[in-house]
């Protein structure tokens, strides 16, 4: 098959090392000598955050045979590097959609409210580890661990006290759930069903990406070949039934929260976009069917320039793949639409207003990056979830940037730059790069059953924090800049009448649904699971029974089997 | 006196519960062996019958635990009582991850030796490890 995205004559021509010109070299020569040896630099080397040598000054020099309309494009024409909409941000500012979700479904539906009426224009779901691993609040495994990272939502029940009151046709939700995804989405559908919502009409995001749960945010329950075929349904359901809603965002945020480099993130989130491209292409589906809705979801952390390249070469190397490598001929398919979030990593225990420039810095890298839709961190991040108070702030940091700061006045503001092209440039030639890594190891599967990328991410991240314990770099607060004294802040404790209350909520499920429904509704979801049908239709079945999550997931544990990752040596 | 001849420092690194974020624990864990310990590390999802189970079977000096889910409070009392239960009250017993101050007191009476907070060095745990397993030994000869 021709894979159509080696590096091949675009990327390299306008990225080979540079030539500079006579009258740079005379500069370099006298002016500048002279410079350094009056006040020499500050560092040896400088380098982005994630290791990439950065020049002292970047000119035309750097982009050799660079070609505005090949290299660049205009903002929503191929490559996108400027954007994937005509007018960006003039026409619509990004998506504001915090992440939440704490305690009781109830308590959760009062943040969403909250957070509506101070002006967030999306919803994000949060579920707590149980419903994240498939385990309802009664589970041995669950004790000590509901709605501490998270909302507890065991069944449509809870959902349906989550979402109360919101308007689901009006307003889109992102619903971070990968290895239950089809469950959580089922009960979402089932919600929207009861409130009269049009499946056709509703829109939103289930996480849904089960590859980089093996690689970094290890929330698997099933081997990685079972989980492909649960994914690959709820896209094609999704295509074929839910038009409008984007049924997976492939996620680089928790592989650079893992500690991977910016160009991991970026590689590993886009192969991971490949091989669920390859799955779905397996089962008949016409890639112009299901690529318009693949959404993705990256990372913005310090380093503003790195993110901002990252963030443009996103869109130019997704472009290319979808176009040259699997032949989509709309050009919808080509668009890398994503979602950002500012680096929880990056925040600090110490000195936790510092966070709040952090966040801040974060937050525009992700919009000169020209992201759809923004989360901003808190600026307690490193204690506890987000108290209302830190919250807020955080939804104001992205209201300030959007209405004060002018940088959504124009498409792509810093197009053009010599040192931005160059990086993105770089940017692009590395991740294709992994490309050719991960193709040589047989795909993104077999590269995870090998460990290449779990052992990648962990380097990196073992080189990050050597590199800070000899600060290298630097942590403002934490190994520079620190205080003595401590100013302890209010956080968000979470105490265990979360727990009785939805242990009851539940018994009391329990006694009044019909459970022969739900027996029968869970042996028809068995059954599906060995063959290959489409298991989407069976799991709604279940859920409006009011299965619950666990029921369900011990069902596909019985078919699938569980995952058990290999030793970390 | 028998002598006894030197053996390296034994630590299981675990991860308790269904929290999966693993980066610290892998991080700890190798900065520990390169610090000259032998280091078994769980993987994740153990029970606090797994680890002390694992523990045991180890013969380990110390037990460091990661937790950054918010469990801490039901998993560790839980990990030191099977630690008295199974005589194992002289190993170390330390915790990484998020555990908010107001926790830290009474993690420690129930028998937690320390606690590292978000921002703590290899180089710390690696020193405070040593410390107190060499201190351990010496007070046992």
């Amino acid at each position: 098959m021709n894979k159509g995205h080696k590096a091949g004559n675009d990327v390299t021509t306008a990225s080979r090392d540079r030539n500079p010109s006579s009258a740079e070299r005379r500069w370099e020569g006298r002016t500048l000598k002279a410079a350094r040896e009056k006040s020499p630099e500050r560092h040896q080397t400088f380098t982005t955050l994630s290791g990439v040598p950065i020049q002292r000054l970047y000119t035309p020099a750097d982009l050799p045979g660079f070609d505005c309309a090949r290299d660049l494009g205009d903002p929503s024409e191929y490559p996108f590097a400027r954007g994937i909409h005509r007018t960006m941000y003039r026409g619509k500012v990004w998506t504001m959609r915090q992440f939440s979700g704490f305690a009781t479904p109830e308590d959760t539906n009062q943040r969403l409210h909250y957070l509506l009426a101070q002006g967030q224009t999306g919803l994000s779901i949060a579920f707590d580890l149980p419903t994240l691993m498939g385990y309802d609040v009664d589970h041995p495994l669950a004790q000590g661990e509901v709605g501490k990272c998270g909302v507890a939502v065991s069944s449509l029940a809870d959902m349906e006290t989550l979402f109360a009151g919101l308007p689901l046709e009006e307003i889109t939700t992102s619903m971070t759930i990968n290895s239950p995804a089809a469950m959580i989405w089922a009960m979402y559908l089932a919600v929207a069903e009861k409130n009269g919502a049009d499946w056709k009409k509703i829109s939103g995001t289930t996480q849904n990406d089960i590859l980089k749960e093996y690689i970094a945010q290890k929330e698997y329950i099933f081997p990685p070949r079972p989980s492909m075929r649960l994914v690959v349904d709820t896209i094609t359901f999704g295509a074929r039934q839910v038009p409008r809603w984007n049924p997976i965002s492939i996620s680089g945020y928790h592989i650079r929260e893992a500690g991977s480099t910016a160009v991991q993130e970026l590689a590993f989130t886009l192969r991971d976009g490949i091989e669920y491209v390859e799955w779905v292409l397996r089962m008949g589906m016409n890639v112009d069917e299901f690529a318009p809705r693949l959404s993705f979801f990256f990372n913005a952390h310090n380093d503003l320039f790195e993110e901002i390249a990252k963030c443009r070469a996103a869109r130019k190397i997704w472009a290319r793949v979808m176009r040259e490598r699997f032949g989509a001929a709309n050009p919808r398919s080509w668009l890398c639409r994503f979602h950002t979030q500012t680096a929880g990593c990056s925040l600090t225990a110490q000195q936790p207003y510092n966070n709040v420039i952090r966040t801040t810095l974060q937050a525009l890298a992700a919009v000169l990056g020209g992201t759809q839709s923004l989360h901003t961190n808190s600026l307690d991040e490193a204690w506890a979830l987000p108290t209302e108070q830190a919250v807020t702030l955080a939804l104001r940091t992205q209201q300030v940037l959007a209405h004060e700061s002018g940088v959504t006045n124009t498409v792509d503001p810093l197009a053009g730059s010599y040192f931005l092209e160059r990086l993105t440039l770089e940017t692009e030639r590395a991740c294709y790069e992994y490309f050719d890594k991960i193709d040589a190891l047989g795909g993104m599967v077999a590269a995870i059953e090998k460990g290449y990328p779990q052992r990648e991410i962990h380097d990196a991240a073992y080189a990050y924090q050597q590199a800070i314990e000899r600060k290298e770099k630097i942590v403002v607060g934490v190994n520079e800049f620190v205080s003595a004294e401590k100013h302890p802040i209010e956080i968000l404790t979470i105490d265990e009448s979360v727990a009785r209350h939805q242990c009851q909520k539940l018994a009391e499920l329990r006694k009044k649904r019909d459970n022969a429904r739900v027996q029968a509704t869970l042996e028809a979801l068995g059954s599906a699971a060995g063959t290959d049908e489409n298991l989407m239709p069976y799991v709604l079945e279940c859920v409006r029974a009011y299965s619950t999550v666990g029921e369900m997931c011990d069902v596909l544990r019985r078919v699938f089997g569980t995952y058990e990752e290999p030793a970390f040596r | 006196m028998i002598a006894v001849p030197d053996r390296r420092i034994r630590v299981l690194v675990a991860k308790p519960g269904l929290d999966g974020h693993d980066r610290g624990a892998k991080i700890v864990a190798r900065a520990l062996r390169d610090a000259g310990m032998e280091v078994i590390y769980t993987g994740l999802r153990q029970t606090p019958e797994q680890i002390v189970n694992a523990a045991l079977q180890e013969d380990v000096d110390a037990i460091g635990i990661s937790i950054l889910s918010g469990a801490h409070n039901t998993i560790l009392p839980r990990i030191s009582e099977l630690m008295r239960a199974q005589g194992l009250d002289e190993v170390l017993l330390v915790v990484g991850g998020i555990i908010p101050d107001v926790d830290i007191p009474g993690l420690k009476q129930g028998g937690v030796s320390e606690v590292f907070q978000p921002g703590a060095t290899t180089q710390e745990i690696v020193a405070y490890i040593r410390g107190h397993v060499e201190a351990a030994k010496k007070g046992e000869v």
